[in-house]
């Protein structure tokens, strides 16, 4: 196990790099400690595989280095990185049987006969693969060879890292459930450093103990399920993670408030200074909007009301901008005179798409 | 539901028939024929049994014919078989010189079998041909109009430089549909070259290997046109195969009844082999899954 440690690293898949654009992977700095458990989270296409591979030393970045605690890996072979990859898709080596697969890593490098089978019928029954052992990997559902790819990559004891490319991807719904479980389980016991990549939040959000949320090539937060749900650092945090996501309205401030088509929306915890010129936008969840016929919030005109089944969402207008709601089962949507409660504890600044910090 | 009769539709099959008829079918039939009845001339025909069958089965003409055909269908296989996946694994994957290498193999497959023949024929000619030249200036007694190794290696190497490509080919497409990820999956694995190719470019490259195999032996059992430009079955008979042999003594010595039996022999050969082949290729790829 290692801390991973990246130093303004940069990646673009262009020979000639000319302007920000053609970076794949923008410039970042992060540690990621040893033993913890990361989900890089993003939309295809935002670098999150970038990185991986770059950590994985199956690309070489543009810029930059990578440290596995302390030592320079940046220009090291994958095969000397002692590091362990899942794949989207299940590889295995079809020739073989489910026992060869998992030992094949392990007697690539050389390891006893004796340690392999420790190693392999331990992780073949926490991966419940003990029954197939015999069998060949080839005539096998796409779930169980995806669970020997995990397989192979939870054998090596002392992997520096285990990176997971959307490793659920093929899996079954109710089998991810299981096998995520399965795998947190697994970083518990072992306490292995963990990379899970993946464009589903929830995945990210139970897997994780940090998410580091991606969005054009750049790392725009990194933090704790909460932080990100409470304080997104970026409005696409706010869209991206949340169901429905943020409501992200213009703005501009009057004093401590945020002015919306007029009306005032306080927030509790105060910002900081706004940058001159800079295009303002408020974030506000839609589990912190209700709606009533008193109070003293804007009247607000409900355009339609969806039922997800544990609660509804209102879509409301105040003059031109929509605000999603949510409305627990037992509460009631006015139908008319409606006004916008919002709780001024959970009201974010965002100064050109970035959070405005607390005072 | 009434089923629909219309008798146009035998129309649209009658062409087929026909050409079938006339190109596989009635002159198939006529060899049966030949293969079983003896002629003195004018047209008039004796029942002969199966003498012509025993005859040829027996003859040691055609035995000897017989083990020199297995033995360079042998020799060529084992040569272009590994030197074609060689080249395959060789070849880049992506990039510029992919469509540079990929007309490069193909060259050869587009020469006609007879110019073949003649480009080597005329090459290895000790008097004018820069192969033949060059070694006998280099003092390597050389000659394949005389020599029987000298005629072999003639044959072999030329068989190679034409038919390797095909290999080469058929593989690399097979290589080609390897995913990244195995790759990628045998470099975190640390496996090494060796396991790369055993455990992943191998078994993907089964099929087309099969196919590879299948497609050669039938070939190179057939194998008339250059032989019989470059040596004519010569020198003796050493370079003599089946079909140089048939055809010598179907239209050389007007055999027709044995001629007719020792093609149907030479045919279920091949049938026979290429049915193993297609069994064993079968058999393979429902133990693979």
């Amino acid at each position: 196990m290692a801390k991973i440690e990246l130093n303004g690293l940069a990646h673009s898949y262009m020979p000639q790099v000319q302007e920000a654009q053609d970076f794949a992977l923008k410039e970042l700095n992060h540690v990621w400690e040893d033993g913890g458990a990361y989900a890089l989270l993003g939309p295809s296409g935002c670098g999150k595989t970038t990185l991986l591979n770059i950590i994985s030393g199956l690309l070489i970045p543009t810029h930059g280095e990578i440290l596995f605690d302390g030592n320079a890996v940046t220009k090291k072979a994958t095969e000397d990185r002692n590091i362990a990859q899942v794949f989207q898709f299940p590889v295995v080596y079809d020739t073989m049987s489910v026992y060869d697969n998992l030992a094949f890593p392990l007697r690539n490098r050389g390891v006893g006969a004796s340690e392999v089978d420790g190693r392999v019928r331990e992780i073949a029954e926490l991966l419940e693969l003990g029954d197939s052992l015999k069998n060949k990997a080839s005539g096998l559902t796409a779930d169980a060879k995806q669970k020997i790819s995990l397989g192979r990559g939870l054998v090596r004891a002392d992997v520096s890292a285990i990176l997971f490319d959307e490793p659920l991807t093929v899996i079954d719904p109710h089998l991810k459930w299981q096998l995520r479980s399965q795998l947190k389980h697994l970083h518990k016991r072992f306490n292995y450093t963990m990379v899970y990549v993946t464009h589903d939040q929830t995945e990210a959000l139970t897997f994780a103990d940090k998410v580091v949320v991606m969005y054009d090539g750049a790392v725009v937060q990194m933090g704790t399920p909460e932080e990100l749900f409470e304080r997104p650092k970026h409005t696409f945090v706010g869209y991206f993670i949340g169901s429905p996501g943020m409501n992200v309205v213009p703005c501009h401030i009057d004093g401590d408030k945020a002015m919306v088509a007029g009306h005032a929306f306080s927030m509790e915890q105060g910002f900081s200074k706004v940058p001159e010129g800079a295009s303002l936008e408020v974030g506000i969840r839609p589990e912190f909007l209700s709606l009533s016929r008193d109070g003293d919030g804007p009247a607000v005109s409900i355009q339609k009301v969806e039922d997800l089944g544990r609660f509804r969402v209102a879509s409301v207008r105040l003059e031109d901008h929509e605000f999603k709601v949510m409305v627990g089962e037992d509460q009631e949507v006015p139908t008319d005179g409606a006004r916008l409660i919002v709780d001024p504890t959970h009201v974010n600044l965002y100064a050109n798409s970035h959070l405005v910090e607390e005072a | 539901m009434n089923k629909w009769s219309d008798n146009r539709a035998w129309w649209l099959v009658m062409p087929v028939v026909l050409i079938v008829a006339f190109s596989a079918v009635i002159p198939l039939m006529t060899v049966v024929n030949y293969a079983f009845q003896d002629t003195f001339g004018n047209n008039e025909f004796y029942w002969a049994g199966l003498e012509w069958f025993r005859d040829i089965l027996r003859s040691e003409r055609f035995h000897g014919a017989m083990g020199r055909q297995f033995l360079f269908s042998f020799i060529i296989l084992s040569i272009e078989i590994p030197l074609g996946i060689g080249i395959a694994l060789a070849m880049p994957r992506k990039g510029f010189w992919v469509p540079f290498c990929l007309i490069l193999m193909a060259l050869p497959l587009l020469i006609p079998w007879n110019v073949v023949g003649t480009i080597w024929q005329i090459f290895g000619r000790i008097d004018i041909g820069l192969l033949g030249a060059t070694l006998d200036s280099l003092g390597i007694d050389y000659n394949y109009t005389q020599n029987t190794i000298d005629a072999w290696v003639t044959l072999v190497v030329m068989d190679v430089w034409h038919w390797t490509s095909l290999v080469v080919l058929l593989c690399y497409a097979g290589l080609q549909s390897i995913p990244d990820a195995y790759y990628q999956a045998a470099r975190i694995d640390g496996a090494s070259k060796w396991a790369t190719f055993r455990y992943i470019q191998l078994p993907k490259m089964n099929r087309v290997l099969l196919i590879a195999v299948l497609l050669r032996f039938m070939d190179s059992f057939m194998i008339y046109t250059e032989p019989f430009v470059v040596t004519g079955g010569g020198p003796g008979n050493d370079t003599t195969f089946l079909s140089i042999d048939l055809v010598q003594m179907a239209i050389g010595q007007f055999d027709l009844g044995p001629a007719a039996a020792m093609s149907l022999i030479y045919f279920l050969i091949i049938l026979l082999f290429s049915w193993v082949f297609f069994t064993v290729m079968s058999y393979l790829d429902r133990a693979e899954n």
